[in-house]
């Protein structure tokens, strides 16, 4: 390990660009991550401003992207790459890469009191290759045919078959590539966390006494990388039915521009087992970091130990067996065989309880505490509101009888915002105001950061709970429009009251942007420890110089959580306090 | 101490608004939830799964209730004392309380599919009975082709090879029993009361068959025929959607279903003309 300490590069691209130190690999991911989240919502945005009011006119969009617009109204086909390309880029080149690559890098070392990941440059290629993928999906929008069109979930043939729709030219071959590119630069990373968890660790650093952030990390990159490789098969195989006649997901009898095509054999439900076989397992790989950083977040601004932590463990482990083998309750109406069903409705139900546990261990954390209320705090009690309202959307679609009604619908799109989308969301925005000083040695904004809190967290609710309702109504999901049918345009009026909530969050973030960018430069200069935190990761200087520690690694005493501890002097004990000191309470 | 801990502890209003926004959220959520949503039903079958829905509705939404309620009065207390007053809970109550959440979640969540789920779900994908009626639907982008079996009862051959622009399903002439099936576009007819089988293909792409009214959603997958049948108890119009993301036309692809009495649907067959 000192051999690590005498390598530190000197210059600039060794040190910031090509860099092989965890904590700038991880401010890569993060900034990645921003700027893809920047043209993903955008997208987003565009979307609802053409679901609100269909008859929009699109001059600009038609400068950039001629193809997409005809006369200057947006193409039914454009809109479904937006789709598309808003649900990609969010689940995969945002959410995992800031929650799981991004604070992943950062914080496991720091948090467990390693100097550095356990294979540096494996760690670098995770990142290049990732930015790879990334630049490749971001530039199907400018292929033959446009970006991918199929949904995020690309089932074929609408995927798999270029007459289908335009996004199915080159955008999909694009996005086969770039996804499998995000596999391979996860499962890099995944190895890299998994291994580092387990031998890296510094003395006394027992697996109980490691911050809940590092668990869920570690759940999620034993589950990614259980579950993410049978897409990369997958896409492998959609991509030579694509280009090379092969006919894995392509039965024969298909029928396009009045042709018949040659394939015959295969079958479009086997996509579906694959994709979800990912799909599912990444649900948790997103959702679970943001839970144990909602409980890292929770713990130093309620100046207590989080409730229940040895059942939340638990719990984290039974949700990650169970995520794998629940997929199939993506695909109740998909024509699987309604025995099938059952078993992964009641499966799916499991889940609740490990979820439910879960949860009440987030809400009974603040019982008897003395909260402080930071922009971090903020954000980590409006992410357990979101979680109970999204985890019980999923208690309608993973019972089997009421998703025949709600499969694929307007309720679909409410809860996995919820979800994935706002307690993903909410955990990264506390984590970022949480460890923002640790990472560039200066506080963010705390005003402009309340503002954001507000502005983002009551946007956010009422727009994705109204979505909830207009799928009780029926409404599919994936319409340019709502005008062609009776049963959806009677929601009209509310569609044009979320598309002004979508937009208010939209805007919202720019404060954020700006505070992020503006504190960088000028923010107040923050201590070593600003929060009074207790975890390991306090004890380095601000930001961590390489190798994270000086001479003389840490060595832990105590769990993560000492704060209050009767009889001690000040409200918070770091874990590298010994016993003799402070009395040691887990 | 740093005063990025002093200095915004308590000096905003957040232990006011963050418990209210926190109690705000159930309320709005239960006064939508108290408007009518569902659209009008006109299956059999789909009285159990609005039962499932307004169960899930009820018992779900109380329990949201409960927890925002309970989320909000912890943030209210806890944001106006100095001192934590609940430092750790003994094992024993962390015990109870992972014991309690799961039993509730297992009476709720998996109580709700045992009891109310399963024997819908069960009716659903049973076989039909025997006086069912049986409509083809061939999906494409973006219509629906439906044939019904003629007069004789039974459908002719057909396949992909024979498909023209004339023979949008490639009914094979040489087939007898395909000689008096009907060919229709978009607009199903169904008797009232009596047991419907829509049997499903697609063509081209994956294509759902949705009847909001109906409660009947089931996708249609090329190269698999899959039955969904349901009884129809309201004559009128009734919207059919596509609920699968299948191209540009998706948002496009509405067909109708007609329920009539009996006797207007013999009448209304009679006028069809084989093709």
């Amino acid at each position: 390990m000192n051999l690590h300490l005498e390598h530190e590069p000197r210059s600039f691209v060794r040190r910031y660009i090509f860099s092989m130190d965890h904590k700038i690999i991880g401010i890569q991911y993060l900034l990645t991550a921003m700027f893809v989240a920047v043209v993903a919502s955008l997208l987003a945005m565009m979307m609802r401003i053409q679901l609100a009011w269909p008859e929009s006119r699109w001059p600009l969009l038609e400068r950039i992207l001629p193809e997409a617009v005809s006369d200057g109204v947006m193409k039914p086909e454009f809109y479904l790459s937006m789709v598309t390309m808003h649900g990609t880029l969010m689940a995969f080149f945002v959410i995992s890469f800031a929650l799981v690559s991004g604070f992943g890098n950062y914080l496991i070392p720091l948090q467990i009191g390693a100097r550095d990941m356990a294979y540096p440059f494996l760690n670098m290629l995770s990142y290049w290759i990732g930015l790879l993928g990334t630049i490749i999906v971001l530039a199907s929008f400018f292929v033959e045919g446009g970006a991918a069109a199929s949904g995020w979930t690309a089932y074929p043939p609408l995927s798999a078959v270029r007459q289908a729709i335009p996004g199915s030219a080159m955008g999909q071959t694009f996005w086969l590539l770039g996804v499998a590119l995000f596999i391979v630069s996860f499962t890099m990373g995944g190895l890299n966390y998994f291994v580092t968890v387990m031998n890296q660790r510094a003395a006394g650093m027992s697996l109980m006494r490691m911050p809940l952030t590092v668990w869920t990390l570690l759940i999620s990159a034993i589950i990614g990388l259980l579950s993410f490789p049978p897409l990369t098969a997958a896409a492998i195989m959609l991509l030579l039915d694509r280009h090379a006649g092969t006919s894995f997901f392509l039965p024969s009898g298909l029928y396009f521009g009045n042709r018949l095509l040659e394939n015959s054999g295969g079958t479009p439900l086997l996509w579906q087992h694959l994709f979800w076989f990912l799909g599912h397992p990444e649900v948790y790989v997103l959702l679970l970091p943001a839970l144990g950083i909602a409980f890292d977040v929770l713990a130093p601004f309620t100046r207590k130990p989080p409730f229940g932590h040895r059942m939340t463990v638990i719990s984290l482990g039974v949700i990650a067996f169970l995520s794998m083998v629940v997929w199939g309750h993506h695909m109740f109406v998909s024509g699987m065989s309604p025995y099938v069903g059952e078993f992964f409705s009641i499966g799916t139900l499991l889940i609740t309880l490990p979820s439910a546990v879960i949860g009440v261990n987030l809400v009974a954390s603040l019982r008897g505490a003395a909260i402080r209320f930071t922009v971090p705090m903020l954000f980590a009690v409006g992410l357990i509101a979101l979680f109970g309202l999204g985890g019980m959307g999923g208690i309608f679609l993973g019972t089997a009888t009421s998703d025949i009604y709600l499969h694929d619908s307007y309720f679909v799109v409410g809860h996995f915002h919820f979800v994935i989308g706002g307690v993903t969301l909410f955990g990264l925005f506390a984590g970022i105001y949480y460890w923002f000083p640790k990472m560039f040695g200066r506080m963010m904004n705390q005003r402009l950061g309340k503002i954001h809190f507000w502005l983002t967290i009551v946007p956010f609710y009422l727009l994705f709970l109204g979505m909830h309702f207009i799928g009780l109504g029926g409404v599919p999901r994936h319409y340019f429009s709502f005008m062609s049918y009776d049963f959806t345009r009677r929601f009209q009026g509310m569609q044009v009251q979320v598309t002004w909530l979508a937009l208010v969050l939209g805007v919202a973030q720019l404060i954020f942007l700006f505070n992020f960018l503006w504190s960088l430069r000028a923010g107040r200069k923050a201590g070593l420890n600003p929060w009074n935190a207790a975890s390991l990761e306090w004890t380095a200087p601000s930001p961590p110089p390489h190798g994270n520690w000086g001479a003389v690694q840490p060595v832990v005493h105590r769990w993560p959580y000492e704060y209050s501890v009767p009889d001690a002097i000040e409200d918070f004990t770091p874990q590298t306090v010994p016993a003799s000191a402070v009395a040691v309470t887990r | 101490m740093d005063d990025a801990m002093t200095g915004h502890a308590r000096s905003g209003g957040e232990k006011w608004f963050l418990p209210l926004i926190i109690w705000s959220f159930p309320v709005i959520t239960v006064a939508l939830g108290l408007k009518t949503w569902f659209p009008p039903l006109a299956s059999d079958h789909g009285a159990g799964i609005d039962r499932m829905l307004r169960y899930l509705l009820l018992a779900v939404g109380a329990l949201y209730v409960v927890g925002n309620a309970v989320l909000g009065y912890f943030v209210w207390k806890s944001s106006r004392q100095e001192i934590v007053t609940a430092r750790m809970a003994s094992k024993a109550s962390e015990r109870r309380w992972s014991l309690i959440p799961a039993a509730v979640m297992m009476l709720v969540a998996e109580g709700g599919v045992f009891v109310l789920g399963l024997p819908v779900w069960g009716q659903y994908y049973s076989a039909p009975p025997e006086e069912t009626l049986t409509v083809e639907l061939m999906a494409e982008q973006f219509a629906w082709n439906i044939r019904y079996a003629g007069a004789d009862g039974k459908f002719g051959r057909a396949t992909p090879q024979l498909i023209t622009l004339n023979n949008p399903i490639g009914l094979d002439a040489q087939d007898a029993a395909g000689r008096d099936d009907i060919v229709l576009l978009n607009d199903i007819h169904l008797p009232v009361n009596r047991p419907a089988r829509i049997r499903l293909r697609s063509k081209d792409v994956i294509h759902s068959f949705f009847v909001p009214d109906f409660r009947v959603k089931q996708d249609a997958v090329p190269g698999m025929t899959i039955d969904v049948w349901f009884v129809p108890t309201q004559t009128g119009t009734f919207e059919l959607a596509c609920n699968q993301i299948c191209g540009f036309g998706h948002y496009t692809m509405r067909g109708l279903v007609t329920v009539v009495s009996a006797a207007e649907f013999e009448n209304w067959l009679q006028e069809q003309s084989p093709i």
